[in-house]
């Protein structure tokens, strides 16, 4: 059960959260210009780093907002991003 | 007290009636019986006894019966009661047939210090970090403080161990903030030092167990250590058992656990923990006919006896062996640091050669703060062990937001409790060293040279292993069994891998130990649950009609946790009788559901259009206030996600539903989109699924119905058209009327405050005209006019072109979610599967639903070739023959095609039809 720092309420059980995969995958601005690889690499392809990971998630029982942090997959010692 | 002091208690095992004292396990009190033999081994058959004396013990697992049927339980910690029933096991339990009348109950707790083992080491850290102000929590598994102290008599600081230990605890929980938990076992050790334990609060407890779920600042680990045994010939044989276990039956339960005793150690423990076992034996009046000592070349080459010990053999392996009579062979072969916890936190552990054991070596990294002090990690002297817990918990390695030492002139303090005076020993880390690592006695046959006594693995087994070419004790244990035990592996882990590692000649502590996993002891389901069963396993939704579908005898069917009526049967009436009936009523006259589970989001906001346009397929911003449009949603993958209604109740203002599974979902998905991607738009999004009450009103005869309710409202198609929304009241109720339809019926849906929900209803039903309608028929009729229900005909792989949707999807806006997959060449590929209707030749046939569809009369061999599968199929009144929806390769150009649904052993001959096949010119929506 890891402790997540939410930025509006604080440390709460990660029970209360929704995971949201990978951060700064951003919707591409002219998806129409994007060829079929390059907007099947936006849809399907996400890194899968052993170490520190930018990563997502939802304060789903709780405030509900989306916010980023940082975890490393091997340790799950996580810190928290700044940016939203 | 002694034991003849304590209160009498009558059990029964195997049916016999026996006695014991309070404050006796039933192994205690068993082997105070004379008692041996408890248990028959799982694979093998044999004989099993009482090996240790608490949760370490591999043989002695039993049934009990009562009060109440519990599989698998250790004899070694149940605590006997008056009128308990136990019995011995095969290896596998009984569960009961009835349900568990026990309650279990849940709770959560956060502390500073959590110490874990309240032995010297872990009571003296749990006194000296809450007398510095920090809020502590200390659990031992025990019913009683002192850890090892009642087994083995040692004094502590010059004063009984015991009663040292009950003078430090009283001290302890004299302090403010700190919680002592006996009778609880730390069993998990999670991420960011959450920790779960169990506490065993008795039978006649309100709760007869409790889960604790402990997030700490920081874990002291006071866990001591296990004895463990040699492997020799015949060392399973009920007699023989650790050293350490006989010391605890005669020091603190007060049983002899034989009449003769020979001792078999390799040296180790605090002083020499089995020459002190026999000492207290021999002072207890059991005869110690020999002690061999490994150290000086002496063995047991094995045991005699049928059944349990007669008789040990001592000497050299192939030479002669030497017969001693006794009844009981106490064995030590060291002793491992228990280092569960802290292996499950993510701490490695290292091999010491000084001890011959597996102690706890890089601590884990990330969000644990634990620390591991006395015996569990290699420490085995009392005074070492106080040592231990003191430094660990002096202010300075306290963190400083925990020190509150105000707190501390306030509170009383027992001056004589431990923890003021220096440790008068020498309390330096390494404690008592002299192990002689024995792990086996050579002999030509392996077979009975038991590892894991639990589940029957000998070092042939592991000499098995090792000749298939197994290297990895995680292969071995996988292989043989080894450790996967109810024990995991506390006698077994370390002698296993160190039988392995001097069969492939390696290094022990480069081969390692197994994974560590939770729980460290067993727990029961019952209790894991907690008061989350029956009907608290999950919330229930019901709507505010709810009282009057009971009234009505509606069937019910869950969706998400709604329960909604799925028909309404009258006397005689089967479900196929009762929803024939309902769809006939709709389509002949008018009917009524209960549609308030449709979840429904309030938008709001100067860009609420724009949002909705981005998300939806079709285009909302162009939607007229007071009018209604059905609209679908992708994911990015262009694959539908839902669909239902968008109303626009003022330009910056909307209301939209969604299905009433995917009510949260929908939700979510539309936050996250405003929040991580649109955050410029102005909008907001609100849960309003439980403010409105929803009736559909559905049927010819709606018109007239809603006439009556509502003399207001100008019913006619031109003053109120289809898909426009009216508000007026309705039966003197404020509402909000639409024109929607999900039957193909002029149907209206009434929205209310939830309040008047009820009301609503039964005003409607007092018309007399209108029949109640349920889900199934609701399914029925939808079917027949090809609308799809999102997650039933479809499955995450279905674009809305699939579905015969494709005007659903807007080519003049630039963009919406799932747009740019639309173009992908696999969602153009012709082949792909289409929504279409399947007419079974026979109109009578109801084909299955997850059917598949093939093209042959016959079935070719496999792979069959499939092209589609059924999704929804029914008997339709209107039609008067059954039907179906079905998913098909090629869809819509088959129409006409014969196809067959393999089904048992036949194959059913279906004509492919156009999906839409009840009024496909739409001429009845105006009634
Ligand atoms: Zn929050």
């Amino acid at each position: 059960m890891l402790l997540i720092p939410c930025p509006w309420c604080g440390p709460r059980d990660e029970a209360e959260f929704h995971y949201g995969g990978q951060a700064h995958v951003a919707y591409p601005a002219d998806p129409a210009a994007l060829t079929d690889e390059e907007w099947a690499r936006y849809l399907f392809f996400r890194d899968n780093p052993m170490g520190p990971f930018s990563e997502r998630w939802n304060h789903t029982s709780g405030c509900r907002r989306w916010f980023t942090v940082t975890r490393d997959t091997t340790t799950n010692a996580i810190t928290p991003e700044t940016s939203r | 007290m002694t034991r003849r002091d304590r209160e009498v208690l009558s059990f029964t095992f195997d049916g016999r009636p026996y006695e014991g004292r309070q404050g006796d396990t039933l192994a205690a009190a068993l082997l105070a019986n004379g008692v041996r033999r408890v248990a028959t081994s799982v694979t093998l058959g044999r004989p099993r006894g009482i090996f240790g004396a608490w949760t370490e013990d591999p043989t002695a697992v039993v049934q009990i019966d009562r009060p109440f049927p519990e599989p698998m339980v250790q004899a070694t910690t149940i605590p006997l009661h008056d009128g308990l029933a136990a019995s011995s096991l095969a290896g596998r339990g009984r569960l009961s047939p009835d349900p568990d009348p026990a309650r279990y109950d849940a709770t959560h707790a956060h502390c500073d210090v959590l110490v874990v083992g309240a032995g010297p080491a872990g009571l003296t850290a749990a006194l000296n970090a809450a007398r510095a102000g920090a809020r502590v929590i200390l659990a031992d598994d025990r019913p009683e403080v002192g850890g090892s102290l009642p087994d083995t008599g040692e004094p502590v600081e010059g004063r009984p161990g015991v009663e040292w230990a009950r003078a430090a605890a009283g001290s302890y929980v004299a302090l403010p903030d700190t919680r002592l938990l006996t009778r609880t076992s730390v069993v998990g050790y999670y991420d960011h030092n959450y920790l779960v334990a169990v506490e065993r609060r008795g039978e006649r407890a309100v709760t007869r167990e409790r889960v604790w779920r402990i997030r700490a600042g920081r874990v002291v680990l006071a866990t001591g250590a296990h004895e463990r045994p040699i492997a020799f010939a015949g060392n399973d044989l009920p007699g023989v058992m650790l050293a350490s276990a006989a010391r605890a039956y005669v020091n603190r339960y007060g049983v002899v656990p034989g009449r003769r005793a020979a001792v078999f150690t390799t040296g180790g423990g605090s002083g020499d923990a089995a020459h002190d076992a026999a000492r207290d034996l021999a002072a207890a009046g059991v005869e110690i006919a020999e002690i061999v000592d490994a150290r000086q070349g002496g063995l047991v080459t094995g045991v005699r006896g049928d059944g349990e010990v007669r008789a040990v053999l001592i000497g050299r392996p192939g030479g002669p062996a030497r017969e001693v009579e006794a009844d009981l062979l106490l064995v030590s072969g060291g002793w491992n640091p228990v280092v569960h916890l802290f292996a499950q936190a993510g701490g490695e552990l290292r091999y010491d050669d000084r001890i011959a054991a597996f102690v706890p070596g890089r601590p884990p990294e990330g969000g644990q703060s634990v620390q591991v002090i006395g015996a569990a990690r290699g420490v085995f002297t009392t005074a070492g062990c106080v040592a231990e817990g003191l430094a660990a918990t002096s202010p300075p390695d306290l963190p400083s937001t925990v020190t509150r030492s105000s707190r501390e002139s306030r509170v009383p303090v027992d001056a004589s409790a431990p923890g003021d005076a220096p440790a008068r020993e020498d309390a330096g880390p390494s404690g008592e060293a002299g192990a002689q690592p024995l792990w086996l006695v050579p002999a030509d046959d392996y077979t009975t040279h038991f590892v894991d006594l639990q589940r029957d693995v000998t070092v042939a087994d592991l000499q098995g292993a090792t000749s298939a070419g197994l290297r990895s004790v995680e292969h071995v244990k996988r292989y043989t069994t080894a450790g996967t035990a109810h024990d995991q592996g506390k006698t077994s882990g370390t002698l296993t891998s160190a039988v392995i590692a001097h069969l492939l000649g390696v290094d022990v502590g480069a081969l390692g130990t197994t994974t560590f996993r939770a729980p460290y002891v067993p727990v029961s389901f019952a209790t894991l649950a907690g008061r989350d069963r029956g009907a608290l396993h999950d919330p229930v939704r019901v709507t505010a009609m709810h009282d009057r579908h009971v009234e009505r005898n509606a069937v019910f069917e869950n969706v998400g946790q709604w329960k909604r009526p799925r028909y309404y049967p009258l006397p005689g009436e089967d479900m196929e009788a009762a929803v024939l009936r309902e769809c006939r009523a709709v389509r002949e006259a008018a009917g009524v559901l209960d549609a308030s589970t449709l979840g429904k989001i309030d938008v709001r906001g100067p860009d609420a259009a724009e949002l909705l346009d981005r998300l939806y397929t079709n285009m909302i911003s162009t939607l007229k206030v007071g009018a209604i449009r059905y609209g679908v949603m992708c994911r990015a993958d262009g694959m539908v996600f839902d669909d239902g209604t968008v109303i626009r109740l003022a330009p910056d203002h909307f209301l939209v539903t969604t299905t009433t599974g995917n009510a949260a979902a929908v939700l979510d998905w539309m936050e996250e989109w405003l929040q991580t991607e649109w955050p410029d738009l102005r909008a907001r999004c609100t849960s309003v699924t439980e403010q409105w009450a929803t009736v559909a009103l559905a049927g010819p005869g709606s018109r007239a119905v809603l006439a009556a309710l509502a003399p207001a409202l100008a019913v006619d198609a031109e003053s109120f058209p289809f898909m426009t929304w009216r508000d007026t009241e309705v039966a003197g109720i404020e509402a909000r009327v639409c024109r929607i339809s999900f039957s193909g019926e002029l149907a209206y849906e009434i929205n209310v405050s939830w309040w008047y929900g009820q009301a609503l209803w039964d005003a409607v039903l007092a018309t007399g005209t209108v029949t109640p309608y349920g889900t199934e028929a609701m399914h029925v009729l939808r079917a027949e006019k090809g609308y799809p229900i999102i997650g039933q005909d479809t499955d995450g792989t279905v674009t809305p072109a699939d579905l015969g949707m494709d005007w659903i999807v807007s080519k003049k806006k630039p963009d919406f979610v799932g747009k740019r997959s639309h173009a992908r060449a696999d969602t153009a590929r012709p082949d792909r599967r289409r929504l279409v209707g399947l007419l079974p030749e026979d109109p009578d046939v109801l084909l299955p639903e997850g059917g598949q569809v093939i093209s042959t009369g016959h079935l070719p061999p496999p792979p069959v070739p499939m092209l589609g599968h059924v999704t929804s199929s029914y008997r339709s009144a209107a039609l008067g023959r059954t039907f179906a929806l079905a998913l098909v390769a090629g869809g819509g150009n088959r129409l006409g095609d014969r196809l067959y649904v393999p089904v048992n052993d036949t194959l059913i001959p279906v004509t492919v039809a156009h999906h839409v096949l009840y009024d496909p010119e739409s001429t009845r929506r105006d009634g």
